[in-house]
Order: C-alpha cells, then structure tokens, then sequence
C-alpha cells in the first residue's frame, strides 16, 4: 500500500503553515500524527497534492494550567495525555480514554488535536471535551478564535476549522471540587472503534445534589452527541437509581446509531444507557 | 513427567531443547520472501475486480504504461496466448490466472503491472482502467442450488447448474432406521464461519528464470515446495520449463496454517512475466489482498442430528453439508474425499450408525476451502459432533461431562472401527477428559454456577473432546495429482560426527530445525545441538508433499526415524568389524556399542562414523548417509479433553473467558515445549472464530471486512492466559509412537468456547449460536427470549 | 527530498521521495530487513520500530518525517559486545516466537515497555502489546519472555524457563 505522490511541506511555524494552506486551499491536508490520514492515503482514498506536516511547529505540545483552565496544545500525543500527571489529578476521565484508543504505538504519535479535527464521530476525544465543555482554540490568517466545543462539529466529518485554518490548543475548565468523571467504550476487541462510548463528568454539591453535568456519547451518530436531555435528568437532582436510570434512557432514545459489523442500532442504543449508568456511578465514585 | 531416555547434552526426545531457528529471528536475521532482493528485479502489482460479478468490457493500459517505470500490464488476453489464462487447482477445477472476460468474485486478479519499482507498480496499477458490466452475483449456496439460478461456470460447456460434488459416508438405511425408531434425537442447523489464515506474513513470490540456461528459480511463500515444483513442470513443461529445469525455494515463511499450500494467480502471473523478460519479477500481497483473494477456509452449513437413549447413551449421528466453495474449488485437499477427512465427525464416542453426506456449491466468492490448521474438514467435523452432543445431553438432562465419560470409546477397545471406515489406532479418553476436571475443580465450578444462576448471573462451563485424524497420509487413500502422501528424510553424518538433515517438509514457525534434530539424537545419539536440518529447497531435499495436516512428524519425522535406525544397522556392522566380535555379541544404547557383558569394549557412535570414511569394512559402502520415504501404514489419532469457562455480561453481552484448560494427547512427545507452544498458539486461532473472525459479504458480493481494521485477529488483551497439559498415548503403528499436534488445538477449541457460552445461556432456552458468538449475538439472544428489555 | 538520520548508531543521508514510507526506506534503502510489513492499517505492528526512543510503526510514518531523528531498529539491539538483549533471549529462551515474523516488532514495542515500566504485570504486558499481533503463540510464551527480561534487567532470578503444565 503506497499514498499517491504528493509535494511534502514542513513549516517551523503556524504562520507558515496557515500561508500553505492559503495557498494550496483543498489541495493540501495537515498532517500530524497521521494514523488517520496516512491509511487513507495508502489506500488512495485520501489524494492530496500537498502535504503540510506541523509536527516541526513549536509550542503545540504543552499541557499546563493558566487562567483556571488546562491548555492542552494540539500536538500532544495520546500517549501524554495518557501519563500526564495534571490530567490524572483533575480529570482520570482521560486515561480511561486513552488507554481505549488504537494501541500503544499509535498513541505515541497520535496527537488530541488530529483526534478531534478529524471530526470523525467515530473518535473517542470529541464525547470527552462534550462533556468537559472544552473550548477549542483555532489559528488562522487574523488569529486565534475560541470556540465552545458545541459549535465545534458540524457534521459528518466536518468542523468548525476553515480551510485555512489550524486547531491549536484545547481549553477545559479546571473542575469545582467534587468533581468526577470517567470514559468507557464497548469495543469488539482492543483498538478498534467504539461500538458506543460515554463520556460523563459530573459535579455534586455538599448535599450530593448535580451541580454540573457532562454527558456526551461517541460513535452513535453522525457527529459526536452531547446528550442534553441525560444531562438534564441529573442537574439540580441527587445520583440515584432514579436519576441515572433516566439519564440512562434519555441518552439511549436521543442517540442515533446504525447497523454496522459492531452491531444493531438497536442494540448500540442499549449500550448507550448501560455506559451512561455505569459511567455516571464510575465518575460519582471518583468524586 | 516426560520420560528422556537421553541426556541433556544430547537431547533426544522429550528435553525441552530450545529452539535452534531461534537466534536468527530474535536479531531480525530470517529470511522472508520479501527479504529477497536480485539484480535487475522488476516488481508486480494486481488490478483486482470491485465488482463480485461482472463482465469484462474493456482493459485500457495506456495510461498505465505512461507512468514512470511501468515495463509492462498483463491481461488475461496476453496469458491466453500462451494457454497460461487458466490452471487446474489441486481438487481437479480449474481457475482462471487471469480472466479474459468475466470476474467471478470481488478482489479477483484482472491485470498485472510490472515496473522497476513498487511504487512505480502500485502506480500503475492504479491507471489501469477496466470498464465493467456488473451482473447479479449468487452469494448464498442454498440459492446457488435452487433451480433457476444464474449458472456461474458458462466457461464449462456442460455445467447445466452450480452443484459441484456430492458426497457420502456411513450407512444411510441403518441409519435412518434408527433415527426411525430412536427415543431421543437432537438436531441442530450450524454455519462454521468462512473465515482466513491471516499468517502475519502475507502471500509472495520472486520468479527468476534465467533465459540462458533456460532455468526457472522460484521463491515462494510455499509449504509444500517439491508439490509446487511438479505442478509447475506439468504447467509450464508444454514451453520448455520441465521438472529439471526449475528449483523452488520456500525460504523462511511467516506462518502458513495452510493459506501457504495453494498455487495463487500471482505466482503463475511472476513466472509467465519473468519467463517472458528474462528478469527477476517480485510480488508481494498486501494485507487486504490476502484477506479478499486468498484462499478461504471453513464456509460449512452443517445439518447434525444425534439419536440416543432417554438415559444418554449415544447410538447414532447424521450429518447433512453445504459446502460453499466459491468460483472454483480450490481446496487443498490431497485425499480422495471431496470433504477431506470430515468422516472423523462421528467423535470420540462408541456406537456404530451414522451417516453423513455433502454437496458443494458455487458462488460469488473468492475459491478455496483450505484446511486452516485443520487436517482437511476436521474442525468442522468436530465442531459439529461436539456441538450436538452438547445438544444431546442437555436434552436428556445430564452433565455434559458425564456424558460423554459414558459414551467414550474405552483405552481398551482400541483399535476401533468408526462407523465410517477409520481405525482409531489408540486413545485414552476418560483419563484426558478427568485430567481437565481436576485441574479446574469441574464439581465445584458447577456449584458456583449453580448459586450464580440464582442471582441471574451467567456463567458457562464448555467441554470439546475431540479425536482428530492427522498425518496424511497412507497411499491407498491420499494424494496431491497423483503423487502419493509420503515424506522423506535424508541424513548424512560427516566424518567428525556432525550431521546435516534434509527433509520434504516445510517448517512454518513449527521447529523443525529442532525436533527434526532430536529424533535423529534419539535413535543415534548424536547431540541434536550438532544435526543440522534443512528444509525448503527442492534442488537440496527430498521429495516430499510439504507440511499441513499435522503431517510433518507422523510422516517426515518418522522417515527421519527409520533413516536414522538404518544408520544404526550400519554402525553396528562397523562397531563389529572394529571391536573385532560378530554383530550378534553387540549391545546398543544411543550413541554407543559395546561388547556384550565386557561394557569397557565399545565404540562410540562418533568413532564409529569417523571409520565410516577413515576405515570401514572390506566391500562396505563407504560414508554414513541414509534416506527414508516414510508412507505411513494408517493415520494417527491424536485427542483432546477442553475445558473452558466464561463469564457474561448480562447487560452488554460481553464475554469474558476466565479460564481455558486443555489436556491434548499426541502420543509420544518430541519436545514439550514447542507442543505446548503449538497448543498455545492453536488455542488462540481457536478462540479467533469461536469469538471474532468471519469474512462477511453483503448480497452485492462486497467484502466488509478486508482488511485487520474489522477482520478482527484476536491480541494478547484477548487471547486468555492458557492452561496447557497432556496425557500420553503412544500411536502403535509410528516409528517414534508419535502422533501430530499442531491443530488439535484449533479444531478442539472453538466448540469448547461455544459450548461454555451456549451453557452460560441454557436456563433462558438458548440452545445454540453459530460462531463467531460476539457480545451483540448474545444480547439479542437474551432479548429475542425476553431475558432483557 | 533530502533527509539525515541516525539508524541503529550510524548516520546516513538520503535523498528520498516524499511519500516514501519510513519503513521502505529502512527495508529497501538501507537494506534492514529484520522490520517487516503485515498490514496495511497499522493494525500488526509487524514494523515496529523506536524513533528517537518511542516505539511506533514505521509503515505510517514517512521517511521526510524521520528527518533529523534517531531510529533503533531489530538490528540495532543487541548488546555492545554483540551479544543478545535481555530480551532477546527472553524469547529465546521462553519460546515466545514460532514462526519469527512478528518477533522484531514485539522485541521492539517490548523495549519501550520496559523503559517506560521496568516491572510491568502480565495485563499491563498484554495491554503494552495490544498493538502487536502474533498469529503462531497464543502470546502465553511473549508475556513469559517480557517477564524474563524484566526480571533479568532488574537483576532478579526470572522464572524457570522450563514450560509449566497442569
């Protein structure tokens, strides 16, 4: 399996990459860790005549704390995310993740922000900064924009970024105390896609009253799903089997999966609300 | 224990020597087919079909031959200049090379390019343009039958419809009679998944034919080498390229489980281009190649009843096939049995009736049926006798264990007579299968799957015990072309009492290199570290018909044996005229003669060969060399006691295996630790169709999953730590009383996992599922029973 | 394009087109065999090798992306004296290969492993070579090894290598 030829480029900087991409429009795709694109591209369904490779562009691969938030910068691997010690302390919802995705080596040169750009709903990072309410930072020609992890997908496999534009650097909140989350995808076997996933995060107060809810589900629809209404079911409420029950049913009937090889609609719909249960439990037991 | 009636330092048999392959592998110093590189090689690459069936308009290569390096695009047209367009395959079909107008199946071979690089191959290939004129593909084999049905082989002016064989063993009327009148008779409809070898390493060849000698040297990814060199010359012999004129190769392969047995369109494409151009030409498959094209295995709709008493005594089985080949049938099957050795289906349980018949079909998809780890139809056979029978005792309400302790074939009524025609030749069944109860406590599993049943929870306890038949095989019933099933071992001992020895065989990652050499230490007491042992090229070896089935130690290995006895015969008249006594005065351990009652009067097998050539006996041949073709009196009957135990997930339907334990019987044991690293690796090749693998096709004829994204070959996460053991049963009739493992694990594995998550689900009246049995087939089994909402 | 790159000690610059996979150039331009292809979905780790100490698969890199970096393939392994690695003989010893081609890749995600965990448990083993696929073991034997080696780099008395049955 070969890609067809292509004109490889490798800007030192963003402004260069974003005069590439100017200049070569759809011509062009970025490429960071490349372990979507480039089987794509072996297998000639992805042809581009110019290559813009932003791995060699400085200060993409930070993960710290500024301002009350976590910046984590587009080209940290998955395999940062996976051992970092700040997002072990404030949010274990990424190792969960992490260690579902693909498999070790490609999680050392698979970047979040490939990840989310990709805009595949397939994907497990999108659910997750759902449900952290991530904001995603995107550089182009006139600067930095923020936008809410909500307006962020559009549809299938499409996102906020404009063509002449570069995801940068993912923003979530530092969470209140009392905070807990967790992320778990039903999968055929290790490394492959979700069958479906759930990403929940959840604030209670001293009474153990949902202050804050995130639920968000992964590859049960054509772009990744905030589920409003399971979210809703917790929000001023106690976590009880009640609550986590309904929550459970909302995001089953307000997702829409289809039959594939991992399984029915049907029962993809079911593995949502058993994950949603499960998840809202695992997260209210890190709290 | 294993017995060792050597010492370390000359590790005959049942020393865990370890593996002498190895220090080549480890440095990344093996010699794969793509490893190989000559001067002036050209490469190729395949146009394959997107369409499953369709008629062939047109072929345009004239952008293609305008890509940088492209040499050259080969069609069907230009083989059929040369009557290459087509070629039988081993079950007397025949295959198109290259089609000169239909495609028959998605992912066929429709043109070849050529070109100085791979790049510039690929390349080319993809300016190939092909214009189609798709047609309705058959892709189910109950259809393909049905009167009316679009006749798929027009090539064959006669074939008035898409059956292509009916086949029968066993006694029909006596068993029907009995399933007439029986008091209890199960019957179950199962498919065994079609399904693919998946070697890690793919399919790949480099032809060399020298024009100047008019010599053809082939590399290729081959287990049976010397059969593929004869094939060639009764192909080829009709331009010049006869048997003496060309060497095949088969260097060191990545795994072959049988995918590595048939002769694929692009071997005979590389040797028509390179016979042509006179250079090298190199191809190598890609993964999702190999996955669409290659010969499949399995594809069995299988119909199995069982009869019996109320109080579990089995009396009889009948089994009804579909066989669903494909195009073309390409099985390798070198037995004169269009179901291979299906026949073994009756099991490992006493009684006399059963019938069982069969009928292949044709279809739209890609040909084959090899036997995958499987001596030719055998994991079939016991996946549907150890399915019913699971049947059967839950029928009758009794332990599945206890039933089949009742129905066994006892250790003394061996040899015995299966109801279709096979001699046991030995087996200790109740002894295996109490092995694996006391491993895992079986009683006390039952308690707690009894108190877990209470809470709703499901937990299943599978048992498979098998009887498989390998070692193909005895002239009277197998061949490849004609050429009958023997294997061949030649030794031949230097002077300084170092050996080199030659087999017909082909090791795939089996350790041949090491329990060859330690069958030879055994009978003549060389060190195995100092035997040599050579494999895979046909200029060198002995002809032999290569290694599948389990073949290799029941056929080559016992060759090596009786060589090797030869060579003691020799040494004893030597020993004799050194120590000066007649024969008869002599005593021999392995590795030396002495003089009856006077030990201190001896020779050792090394002086002994060092007078081989130094000084032998007047009018004696000089040198220590002998060569055995071993055609074996009878099969060997290797068995299995397996015992799996699963947990579910109720709510997602997750399967969890906790624990796998399995007490293989394969006779007499070369080196224990490559058999229990055969078992291990078989196991996990068992739990691949039992849980994940199936090649899926929509009614388009589209494959869904070809490549390792969605045909999904089990990892370590989900492969279980295996518990491995073993009884010993010698075979009678084997020179070294051994019998075969390599597959016994593959076949005997998958009913035990079926047959735990069956067992898990029993109390919800869930009787059977076809593997693979995935979580999504649990949870709508529980649903459809109204277990879950 | 023109590219330098450390490969197992040794410097080398190439000029190379820029869809060339890191894996072709490892195989057919420098002529390193020992790393192989199985796949075409960077599913078998077949080709794994390390680029500048993490292990990844080589046939979804290219070779322009190798610029500047140090690569340790199978046959950059062993010992200075040129003897065999910890690991190396951990399968050798083990018996965690058959049929060998899977093997370089295993020893070098297994190498990474180490270095990132000295003393891993058999899941943590198991998951650490969830992106290698081994078609002949049944990955008993590779878990046995990586313990091995681990026990032996630790300067711990590993396990017996004799093999266990129930």
């Amino acid at each position: 399996m070969i890609p067809q030829a292509f004109d490889y480029h490798a800007p030192g900087t963003i402004p260069e990459a974003i005069g590439l991409l100017k200049k070569y429009g759809d011509a062009a795709k970025i490429i960071s860790g490349g372990h979507s694109l480039l089987p794509m591209m072996k297998f000639r369904l992805a042809t581009p005549e110019h290559l813009i490779d932003i791995n060699n562009i400085q200060g993409l691969n930070h993960i710290d704390i500024r301002d009350g938030e976590i910046h984590i910068g587009a080209l940290v691997r998955e395999a940062e995310i996976e051992h970092s010690d700040i997002l072990a302390k404030y949010y274990p919802i990424f190792s969960d993740v992490t260690k579902q995705i693909a498999d070790p080596q490609v999680r050392n040169r698979g970047t979040v922000g490939g990840n989310l750009a990709h805009g595949d709903a397939a994907n497990d990072h999108p659910a997750v900064m759902l449900a952290l309410n991530a904001t995603i930072i995107i550089t182009g020609e006139g600067g930095k924009r923020a936008v809410p992890i909500d307006e962020f997908f559009f549809g299938f496999y499409q996102t906020a970024i404009a063509e002449d534009e570069i995801l940068t650097e993912i923003q979530i909140p530092l969470p209140p105390a009392r905070t807990g989350s967790a992320y778990h995808k039903e999968e055929r076997k290790v490394g492959d896609y979700a069958t479906a996933g759930v990403a929940v995060k959840i604030t209670l107060n001293e009474d153990g009253i949902c202050t804050a809810a995130g639920i968000a589900l992964t590859n049960v629809n054509a772009t990744p799903l905030r589920a409003v209404r399971s979210e809703n079911a917790l929000l001023g409420k106690p976590i009880n089997d009640e609550t986590i029950a309904l929550a459970a049913r909302y995001a089953s009937e307000d997702c829409s999966p289809s039959d594939d090889l991992r399984g029915s609609a049907e029962y993809k719909k079911h593995i949502v609300g058993v994950l949603v249960k499960r998840m809202i439990q695992k997260a209210k037991s890190r709290i | 224990m294993i017995q060792c009636k050597t010492s370390k330092e000359i590790s005959g048999m049942g020393h865990s020597m370890k593996r002498k392959e190895d220090i080549r592998f480890i440095q990344g110093k093996g010699k794969y087919i793509d490893d190989i590189k000559l001067d002036g090689m050209l490469y190729m690459d395949i146009v394959r079909s997107p369409h499953a069936y369709a008629k062939i308009k047109s072929i345009d290569i004239s952008e293609a031959m305008k890509v940088p390096g492209v040499a050259a695009v080969v069609t069907g047209k230009d083989l059929e200049k040369y009557g290459l367009h087509w070629m039988p395959t081993l079950m007397s079909d025949t295959q198109m090379v290259l089609p000169t107008d239909t495609v028959m199946y998605q992912a066929q071979e429709v043109a070849a390019v050529i070109a100085t690089s791979r790049y510039a191959a690929r390349d080319g290939r993809e300016a190939v343009k092909v214009e189609y004129e798709p047609m309705k593909p058959v892709m189910d084999p109950f259809k393909s039958l049905e009167p009316g049905a679009p006749i798929l082989r027009t090539d064959k002016p006669d074939k008035k419809d898409n059956h292509i064989w009916h086949w029968e063993a066993g006694d029909k009327k006596k068993t029907d009679d009995l399933f007439n009148k029986a008091e209890v008779v199960v019957k179950q409809q199962m498919y065994i998944p079609r399904i693919h070898v998946a070697s890690i390493e793919t399919c790949g060849c480099v032809a060399d034919y020298d024009k100047v000698n008019n010599h053809l040297t082939m590399y290729m990814t081959t287990q049976a080498p010397h059969a593929i060199r004869t094939v060639i010359a009764l192909v080829a012999g009709h331009v010049g390229l006869t048997e003496e004129k060309i060497r095949v190769v088969s260097p060191d392969i990545g795994g072959g489980f049988g995918g590595k047995v048939p002769v694929y369109p692009g071997y005979v494409i590389a040797i028509a281009v390179s016979f042509l151009v006179g250079k090298p030409v190199k191809w190598i498959e890609d993964r999702s190649e190999n996955l669409q094209a290659d010969s499949f295995a399995r594809d069995y709709h299988i119909t199995a009843e069982m009869a019996g008493t109320k109080d579990g005594k089995i009396l009889g089985t009948r089994f009804k096939i579909l066989a669903d080949h494909g195009y073309t049938d390409a099985s390798a099957n070198p037995s004169k049995f269009h179901t291979g050795l299906f026949s073994i289906a009756t099991g490992s349980y006493n009684y006399d009736t059963s019938f069982m018949e069969a009928d292949a079909a044709y279809t739209n998809k890609p040909p084959g049926g090899v036997a995958y780890r499987c001596s030719f139809r055998v994991t079939e056979a016991v996946h549907a006798i150890e399915r019913i029978t699971d049947r059967f005792a839950l029928e009758v309400g009794k332990d599945p264990a206890e039933l089949r302790m009742q129905n066994f074939i006892k250790k003394d009524e061996f040899p015995w007579k299966s109801p279709t025609g096979w001699t046991y030749d030995s087996g200790d069944y109740h002894a295996g299968l109490q092995k694996a109860m006391d491993t895992l406590d079986y009683y006390k599993l039952r308690v707690e799957q009894a108190e877990k049943r209470k809470k709703g929870e499901l937990m299943g306890i599978g048992i498979s015990t098998f009887t498989e038949i390998v070692g193909a095989g005895p002239s009277k019933d197998f061949d490849i072309l004609g050429i009958k099933m023997f294997d061949s071992a030649e030794i031949r001992v230097h002077p300084t009492g170092k050996a080199i020895a030659r087999f017909g065989t082909k090791s795939q990652g089996q350790g041949h290199e090491t329990t060859y050499a330690q069958i030879i230490a055994e009978v003549l007491g060389l060190p195995a570290a100092n035997i040599q042992i050579e494999e895979g090229d046909t200029d060198t070896a002995p002809y032999g018909l290569g290694t599948y089935a389990s073949r290799s130690t029941p056929t080559a290995g016992a060759a090596a044996a009786v060589a090797a006895r030869k060579l003691v015969d020799k040494a004893r008249k030597i020993a004799a005229y050194l120590l000066e006594v007649s024969e008869e005065d002599l005593e021999w351990e392995p590795g030396k003669f002495w003089v009856k009652g006077v030990p201190e009067k001896s020779k050792t097998i090394q002086e002994i060969v060092f007078a081989a050539y130094t000084n032998h006996p007047q009018g004696m041949e000089a040198g220590f060399e002998a060569t055995h073709y071993y055609d074996p009196p009878n099969l060997t009957f290797p068995s299995g006691a397996y015992i799996c135990v699963v947990d579910i997930d109720k709510e997602t339907g997750a399967i969890k295996v906790r624990r796998f334990v399995a007490i293989d019987d394969c006779g007499n044991i070369i080196n224990p630790m490559i058999v229990q690293g055969q078992v291990h690796g078989g196991l996990t090749q068992g739990i691949a169709p039992a849980m994940y693998e199936e090649l899926i096709y929509d009614e388009a004829g589209n494959i869904l999953n070809g490549t390792f994204m969605d045909y999904l070959v089990p990892t370590a996460v989900e492969s279980p730590n295996w518990e491995t053991g073993h009884t010993v049963t010698p075979s009678p009739h084997h020179p070294i009383g051994a019998k075969g493992v390599g597959e016994s694990p593959t076949v005997g594995a998958p009913p035990a996992i079926a047959n735990a998550i069956i067992d898990a689900l029993s109390p919800y009246g869930i009787t059977h599922l076809d593997i693979p049995i995935t979580p999504f087939k649990v949870w709508k089994a529980l649903k459809d029973k109204g277990v879950i909402q | 394009m023109q590219i330098s790159l450390t490969i197992n000690g040794s410097k080398h610059t190439l000029d190379v087109e820029p869809r060339l996979l890191l894996v072709h150039l490892i195989r057919e331009n420098l002529n390193l065999t020992g790393t192989h292809i199985g796949c075409d979905t960077t599913t078998c780790g077949a080709c794994t090798i390390l680029m500048d100490g993490k292990s990844v698969k080589s046939c979804t890199i290219l070779a322009v992306q190798a610029d500047g970096k140090s690569i340790t393939t199978i046959e950059g392994v062993n010992n200075a004296d040129g003897s065999i690695n910890h690991l190396q003989e951990g399968f050798k010893e083990n018996h965690g290969l058959h049929c060998g081609f899977c093997t370089p890749g295993m020893i070098m995600r297994a190498t990474e492993l180490l270095a990132n965990n000295p003393d891993p448990t058999e899941d943590e083993i198991r998951w650490g070579i969830s992106g290698n696929l081994c078609r002949c073991t049944g990955y008993n034997n590779i878990v046995k090894a990586i313990k091995y080696a681990s026990a032996k780099n630790r300067g711990v008395e590993p396990a017996s290598t004799e093999p266990q049955f129930v």
